[in-house]
C-alpha cells in the first residue's frame, strides 16, 4: 500500500489543476463575508424587536442557533460540492479519458487506487468542513452573546457526512459518466436534505406518516441524519419558551440521531466502499 | 519456463457482438510478435485481457504463469494504450516518478534519465506533458511502459502519432529490447513496421486468429517477371530459382534481357488476403 500516498497526491493534485480549489475557497471566502454581515444585522434587528415585547424567549439564543443552523447548512452544501467535485470522474470519467489505464494496470491495482482516491477525498473534504463550521463559529460568537451547547460533536458529524458524500460519489463514478455522477449526487443529496425537512414538518403537524418516511430516509441517506443530529446538538441544552421557539424554526426542531447513528453511518460508508471495491474489480476499462 | 504471454481460447462478448472467439496466442521470452488485424478485429480486446483491464468470457490468460490482472502479472508486465493521456501538468520526469512509485521501481532519477533518453527526451524532461506534441507524448508513454524493468511489453498502437524519424527510435528500442530478453506484443496498423522488426505476426480478424508465421513464412512467391527489348514476361508459376532458366531461355530465343524481377506476397498482401472477409 505504500503507493497509496503517491495516489493520493496525484489526486489531490489533479483537483488543484482543475481549479477546484480555487473555486471552492472564492465560494466559503464569499459565504464567510455573507454570514459575517447577515449575522451582525440579524442581531440589531432582533434586539430591536426584543425590546418591545417580552415573550420569555431568549432572543439572543433563538437568533444565533438559527443563524449558525444556516451556516452549518451551508457548510454541509460546501462541502458536498467540494468532494462530489474531487470525485465524480474518479473511475468512468478518467477511464474514457485513458487517465485511468496506465495506473491501474501497475501492481498497486484498483482497489488501492480507489482506497487512495476516497482518503484523499475525505481527508481534505472532512478538515475543509471543520475548518469553515469552526470559522462561522467564530464568527456567530464574534457578533453575539450566543454559543452552542455542544462544539466537536457537530462539526465530526458534518465530516462525516461529506464523507458518507465521498463514498456515494466514488460509487457512482464506477457506474456513470462524470456529468451524470455529478447531478445524480447532488439530488441524492438534496433528496435527504428534503426528507430532512419533511421529518421536521411531520413533527410540528405531529404527522407519524412524515416523520416515518424521515425516519427511514435517514437511515437510508445517513449524512443527514448526521446533519439533523449535529443541529440537534447545538440546542441539545436550551428549554423553556427558547426551545419552543427554535423548533419552530426552519434549523430547530432536528431530530437526534440515537446513540446508534454513529456507528450505522461508519458502517455504511464501509458498506459503500465494499460495494465500490467489488463493483470496479469486476470492470472492463 | 512458462511462456511471457500465454492465451488459450480466449473469448469475450460484448452483448451480441463477439469480440474474441477462442483465441490462442503464446509469446515467448525475448520474441517480438507483431498483431495485425482490421478495426474491431479484437487486437485491443486482447491486449487489454493481458493487462487485466478486461475480463475474459471464457479462457485464459497468464503472464509467465500468472493469471492475467493478478498482481505478480501485472509487476511483470508495460502497457501502451491505444488511448492513453497522461495528467498535462506533470512534467515527464514527474510521470515516470510517479509510475516508478507505482510499480515499486528503486531505479531513481537513473532510472527516469535512461529511458527518457531511450526514447529520446532526455532534453525535456522538465517539459510539461501538455506542452508536448502527440508523437512526444507517445514516446513518453512508452517510456513509463518502461518503468520497473518489465519482462513482457504490452505496445497497442505506439507508432500512431510518431513521425518516420520516431519510428525509427521505436524500432531501435525494440530490437534493444528483444536483446534484453523482453517479450514484445506489438498491435499496430503500419504492416512495414510489422514486417522489419517482428519475429512472429499474427493476423486477427472478427475475433479468431486467421493467419500466423514468421513474416517470411507468411510471404508466398508470385511468379517472375522479365524485363525484355519487347516487353515484360510474366511467369506466374516461376520461385526464384528458376530465373537463371528462364533468362537463358529467352536469350537463347534470341530476347535482349534487362532485368530480373522475382516477386513475393509483403506482409500486406498477406494480412489483406487474411481478412478479406472481414473488410470485404
Amino acid at each position: 500500500m505504500s503507493a497509496v500516498p503517491a495516489l493520493i497526491a496525484y489526486a489531490l493534485r489533479e483537483a488543484i489543476r482543475r481549479k477546484v480549489f480555487v473555486v471552492v475557497v472564492v465560494l466559503t471566502a464569499a459565504f464567510l463575508v455573507l454570514y459575517w454581515l447577515g449575522a451582525r444585522q440579524a442581531y440589531v434587528e432582533a434586539r430591536s424587536f426584543e425590546g418591545s415585547t417580552d415573550t420569555g424567549v431568549d432572543i439572543d439564543t433563538l437568533t444565533g442557533a438559527t443563524l449558525f443552523g444556516l451556516s452549518m447548512f451551508a457548510t454541509l452544501f460546501l462541502g458536498t460540492v467540494l468532494t462530489v467535485f474531487l470525485t465524480l470522474g474518479a473511475v468512468r470519467g478518467d477511464a474514457e479519458r485513458g487517465l485511468l489505464q496506465p495506473l491501474v494496470v501497475r501492481p498497486v491495482g484498483r482497489s488501492a487506487f480507489l482506497v487512495a482516491r476516497f482518503l484523499g477525498a475525505a481527508a481534505v473534504s472532512g478538515v475543509y468542513v471543520v475548518l469553515v463550521y469552526a470559522a462561522a463559529l467564530l464568527i456567530t460568537e464574534a457578533v453575539g452573546p450566543w454559543s452552542p451547547d455542544a462544539v466537536v460533536g457537530p462539526a465530526l458529524e458534518l465530516a462525516g457526512a461529506v464523507v458518507i458524500v465521498t463514498a456515494l460519489s466514488l460509487l457512482g463514478s464506477i457506474f456513470l459518466s462524470a456529468t451524470a455522477n455529478g447531478i445524480a449526487i447532488f439530488m441524492v443529496f438534496g433528496a435527504g436534505l428534503v426528507a430532512g425537512l419533511l421529518g421536521q414538518i411531520g413533527e410540528a403537524l405531529d404527522s407519524p406518516t412524515l416523520v416515518d418516511v424521515a425516519e427511514k430516509t435517514s437511515w437510508i441517506l445517513p449524512f443527514e441524519a448526521l446533519y439533523q443530529d449535529g443541529l440537534h446538538r447545538i440546542t441539545e441544552d436550551t428549554r423553556g419558551f427558547t426551545e419552543i421557539a427554535l423548533q419552530l424554526g426552519p434549523f430547530g426542531g432536528a431530530q437526534a440521531g440515537g446513540s446508534s447513528l454513529v456507528a450505522w453511518a461508519a458502517l455504511y460508508v464501509v458498506l459503500v466502499l465494499g460495494i465500490a471495491l467489488a463493483a470496479f474489480a469486476r470492470r472492463d476499462l | 519456463m512458462a511462456a511471457a504471454l500465454e492465451a488459450r481460447g480466449l473469448s469475450k462478448r460484448y452483448g451480441r457482438n463477439q469480440a474474441l472467439a477462442g483465441v490462442d496466442l503464446e509469446v515467448g521470452e525475448g520474441e517480438l510478435v507483431g498483431l495485425l488485424g482490421p478495426n474491431g478485429a479484437g487486437k485491443s480486446t486482447l491486449v487489454k485481457i493481458a493487462c487485466g483491464l478486461i475480463r475474459p468470457t471464457s479462457g485464459t490468460a497468464a503472464i509467465y504463469g500468472q493469471p492475467a490482472g493478478s498482481p505478480p502479472a501485472r509487476a511483470a508486465l508495460g502497457y501502451l494504450a491505444e488511448l492513453f493521456r497522461f495528467p498535462g501538468w506533470y512534467s515527464a520526469d514527474e510521470v515516470l516518478a510517479l509510475h516508478q512509485k507505482l510499480a515499486g521501481s528503486s531505479g531513481g532519477a537513473a532510472e527516469r534519465s535512461e529511458l527518457l533518453g531511450l526514447v529520446e527526451l532526455a532534453d525535456t524532461r522538465e517539459r510539461r506533458v501538455e506542452a508536448m506534441s502527440k508523437g512526444m507524448q507517445q514516446r513518453l508513454g512508452l517510456a513509463q511502459a518502461l518503468v520497473g524493468s518489465p519482462r513482457l511489453l504490452l505496445l497497442d498502437e505506439p507508432t500512431s502519432a510518431l513521425d518516420p524519424i520516431g519510428r525509427r527510435t521505436v524500432r531501435e528500442l525494440l530490437e534493444r529490447l528483444r536483446e534484453r530478453g523482453i517479450g514484445v506484443l506489438l498491435n499496430s496498423h503500419l504492416l512495414s513496421e510489422v514486417e522489419r522488426v517482428c519475429d512472429r505476426v499474427v493476423n486477427i480478424s472478427g475475433g479468431s486468429i486467421v493467419a500466423a508465421g514468421r513474416p517470411d513464412e507468411l510471404a508466398r512467391a508470385r511468379g517472375v517477371e522479365i524485363e525484355t527489348a519487347t516487353g515484360v514476361r510474366s511467369f506466374p508459376e516461376a520461385v526464384r530459382e528458376d530465373a537463371p532458366e528462364l533468362v537463358a531461355r529467352l536469350v537463347a530465343e534470341g530476347e535482349r534481357v534487362y532485368g530480373v524481377r522475382v516477386l513475393s506476397t509483403t506482409l500486406e498482401d498477406t494480412y489483406l488476403r487474411a481478412v478479406e472477409g472481414e473488410t470485404g
